[in-house]
């Protein structure tokens, strides 16, 4: 079970525009630190990160080790038309979150 | 107004504030007073403050059933925001038979055991500070008010005594730094009060959700001594003294600091 924590106006007016954060849970492992028993612990980030309004995306990134754990994304779009925005992560060793907030816009 | 009247207005005003500032003269400082502004407002936005993740994580195990009894937290406890509000605030305490202070983290341990006849769960393990951040959500704000019970008296003066206990090769008590240097600088770094007002606290040094006792060997290994062994009634002792040394300060957990 994942664990999210998004942040988004519930309501909008049309043409304002809107930040939308979002915070979670992973341990972003780098790959290059070693164990308790010396050798590497295996790689194990987000690799990208991607929102889309009513299906269309309008925000993506992609993470790299360097990036901390338990990232925290923040990022604006225009609130055109009601809808719902759909946070997607996908990472290393199968890691896939989907999360959605509705968003009226009027 | 004439002259005279705002002159005595104006002084009025004066000795009124001055007096509040007296009043509320308490010179503790938290940590968050030392941190930045954005640090700060990462800690008050519960959607951003990471903290909050594991509070959603321990509120899920709160309802989740365990061990042979077959029981979850809710099912004796109910809603926690009313039965676990102002808990936090008052730990560690003596349990009702025990023989010794018990911090949040072997409240729970206790409760898994006793009454949901569970395994314990790691110490400082994920699902353990989880369950402590949830509970100690609940009393966010509430000023720290350590219970008055006489059986916590000589625990509390061990706790006093290694607050002052030179320790280490570099020879440090706790006090020297938190008491005597408190707001001086350490390689560039502002020295704490060390008010345990925001645990479990995320630390971004540690990237990851952390108890006081991880704080304590912190700074252990700071002034190369030995941390205590896991389970030392060391920690919980200086625990009870932190919080005495912290009283009518609000908590804060989760907190963050850098």
């Amino acid at each position: 079970m994942a664990n999210v924590l998004v942040n988004a106006p519930k309501s909008a007016k049309r043409g304002a525009i809107v930040e939308i954060k979002a915070l979670i849970l992973h341990p972003m492992e780098t790959g290059f630190r070693p164990g308790p028993n010396g050798t590497i612990i295996p790689r194990n980030i987000i690799e990208r990160f991607t929102a889309r309004w009513n299906g269309a995306e309008i925000f993506s990134m992609d993470m790299s080790p360097a990036i901390s754990a338990n990232p925290f994304v923040s990022f604006f779009a225009v609130a055109t038309e009601s809808g719902t925005v759909r946070l997607r992560w996908t990472g290393d060793q199968g890691f896939a979150v989907e999360e959605q907030v509705a968003i009226t816009v009027e | 107004m004439s002259a005279p009247r705002v002159a005595a207005v104006v002084a009025i005003v004066f000795m009124v504030s001055y007096a509040a500032a007296q009043v509320g003269g308490d010179k503790r400082r938290s940590g968050y007073r030392d941190m930045g502004e954005a640090l700060q407002k990462m800690q008050d936005d519960d959607t951003a403050n990471p903290g909050m993740l594991f509070v959603q994580l321990g509120g899920e195990l709160w309802s989740r059933k365990a061990g042979t009894a077959d029981k979850s937290c809710a099912d004796c406890h109910g809603e926690a925001s009313a039965s676990m509000k102002g808990v936090a605030v008052r730990y560690p305490a003596m349990a009702r038979d025990g023989d010794r202070p018990l911090d949040l983290e072997g409240r729970i341990d206790l409760c898994r055991t006793e009454h949901q006849k569970a395994e314990r769960l790691a110490p400082e393990s994920r699902d353990l500070l989880a369950l402590e951040a949830f509970v100690a959500r609940q009393s966010r704000g509430m000023p720290i008010a350590p219970p008055a019970d006489p059986r916590l008296a000589p625990f509390r003066a061990q706790g006093a005594a290694l607050w002052r206990q030179r320790q280490g090769q570099l020879n440090l008590s706790c006090a020297i730094c938190h008491d005597d240097n408190a707001g001086k600088r350490l390689a560039g770094i502002v020295i704490p009060e060390a008010h345990p007002t925001g645990y479990p606290t995320y630390r971004l040094e540690w990237q990851v959700l952390g108890s006081l006792k991880r704080r304590l060997r912190n700074c252990l290994v700071g002034f190369r001594a030995d941390p205590w062994p896991s389970g030392a009634s060391d920690y919980v002792a200086l625990e009870l003294y932190l919080m005495e040394r912290a009283k009518g300060m609000a908590l804060e957990a989760p907190g963050v600091r850098p």
